[in-house]
């Protein structure tokens, strides 16, 4: 078992599995803010669910940062030592010629993701913190409709999402398929991929949507 | 056509190496790209300068022991070939053409364009194989049966010659794709069953020992394979490991 864990494709493998993890996680994330476009109320309802639930706030938030940080420092981790197997770099290296921009640049996908996190857990995430478990407020179950409209006044932070969202979009329609193929799964590929960029392209269009709609809707 | 070429010239392993242009002239459109190495190598050794070391046997795509990195692409810019298939007519007249060695740590170079493969051999070694009991009693192959589906498929992950353009042209220097077609074509074989868990966790382990990098499924393997061997081997291999190991 050691030295499973220490081998290149159980690294690859959690990768994956992470990667699988946020996946599910974007699908509820987004499911969620898109009732903000059609119903205060329920967008309201499910806000307040999320951020109040126990084992939401103090099981499934804690595991989903470890798989967010985890996804990144493993990333990074793969990238350092990908770079370091070829030290003497080709002169010439066409490397369109053979693979995608997408499955070529994960990692630049990736940290431009990450930068956006920090402005997202900027915006929303440490006010919400501060605010239950610091300055302990007092709940308003209708606040949180009010505080997503605010966000999207600035044009230049809805500039900044639907950059953040159009990378996304570029990082999951080569990651979509790819964790699929490490962890083994590729009986069903030419289904694998359709899906992979129907979820790539709707998930982030998603978020961009509810961007748009909070900027030309306050 | 007259061409340009920049080629790395190194003089052994411990040579720093460098870029160096050549101009050859009058080459025929019909010539393979070794023959034009091979006249290049003639005006060299005719002005007694050193000829150009490359990688060179069966010059019929079969050996898997020819190379070279062609303006950036293992085996060059065609499909489906390897250096020794690859014709002029690929080229046009007036082009330059960048030729390297084939660039990973575990390929280190060993003069010009000649890079030491033997991290494969290893590889094979550690568990690329079936122990065949050879007494006299063993049972004849035509008895076990066998789905013509996975024969197949077997049969095309066993056309992997080793020629090393899956590491090349991998942006990670990774091997999965050769270690998969060599896992494949015994796991999709009863013969192979009895020793999978063992073969896998081996050529795993020495594929990592050898210092090539982890495949993040680009794909490009699967494009500059001269055989054309499919990723979805290295899917298999995935499953295969996992199944070993937990």
């Amino acid at each position: 078992m050691s030295g499973f864990l220490s081998s290149s494709i159980a690294r690859k493998v959690a990768m994956a599995l992470s990667a699988l993890f946020l996946i599910i996680f974007l699908l509820i994330h987004v499911t969620v803010n898109i009732t903000s476009l059609f119903s205060e109320n329920v967008f309201n309802e499910l806000s307040h669910f999320m951020g109040t639930n126990f084992l939401v706030q103090f099981l499934m938030q804690p595991i989903l940062i470890f798989g967010v940080v985890f996804h990144f420092v493993m990333g990074f981790v793969l990238e350092l030592k990908n770079k370091k197997s070829r030290s003497v770099k080709y002169v010439k290296y066409n490397g369109a010629a053979n693979a995608s921009w997408m499955s070529r640049n994960m990692a630049i996908s990736g940290m431009a993701i990450l930068a956006f996190l920090v402005l997202h857990f900027i915006d929303f995430w440490i006010p919400e913190m501060n605010h239950k478990y610091i300055e302990f407020l007092p709940e308003d179950p209708t606040r949180y409709f009010a505080e997503l409209q605010h966000k999207f006044t600035n044009p230049l932070r809805v500039g900044a999402y639907v950059i953040a969202f159009v990378l996304l979009a570029l990082h999951l329609l080569h990651g979509f398929q790819s964790a699929f193929q490490s962890v083994g799964l590729n009986k069903y590929t030419k289904c694998v991929k359709t899906l992979g960029k129907i979820y790539a392209i709707a998930i982030p269009s998603g978020f961009i949507i509810i961007a748009f709609f909070h900027y030309f809707n306050h | 056509m007259n061409l340009t070429l920049k080629i790395w010239r190194q003089k052994g392993p411990q040579d720093k190496g460098r870029m160096v242009e050549y101009k050859v002239t009058d080459i025929s459109e019909h010539m393979s790209f070794l023959e034009m190495m091979d006249v290049l190598n003639e005006s060299l050794v005719a002005k007694d300068e050193e000829p150009i070391a490359f990688d060179h046997d069966c010059r019929e795509g079969i050996c898997g022991m020819c190379s070279l990195q062609i303006n950036g692409e293992a085996h060059g810019p065609d499909r489906g070939i390897t250096t020794c298939q690859l014709h002029m007519r690929m080229f046009k007249d007036g082009d330059t053409i960048f030729i390297e060695p084939f660039r990973a740590n575990a390929f280190p170079v060993i003069k010009d364009l000649v890079v030491d493969r033997m991290a494969f051999e290893r590889i094979q070694q550690a568990g690329g194989y079936i122990s065949v009991n050879t007494s006299g009693n063993t049972q004849d192959a035509n008895s076990i049966p066998i789905s013509k589906q996975n024969a197949d498929l077997s049969m095309d992950a066993a056309s992997c010659i080793g020629c090393g353009a899956c590491v090349a042209s991998c942006k990670n220097s990774s091997a999965m794709l050769f270690v998969a077609a060599k896992v494949s074509q015994y796991a999709l074989l009863p013969q192979g069953k009895i020793e999978a868990k063992d073969r896998v966790k081996n050529m795993v382990m020495q594929m990592d020992l050898e210092g090539f990098g982890n495949c993040t499924n680009t794909g490009a393997c699967e494009i500059e394979c001269p055989k054309g061997i499919s990723i979805e081997n290295i899917a298999r291999l995935n499953r295969e490991y996992l199944a070993a190991t937990i």
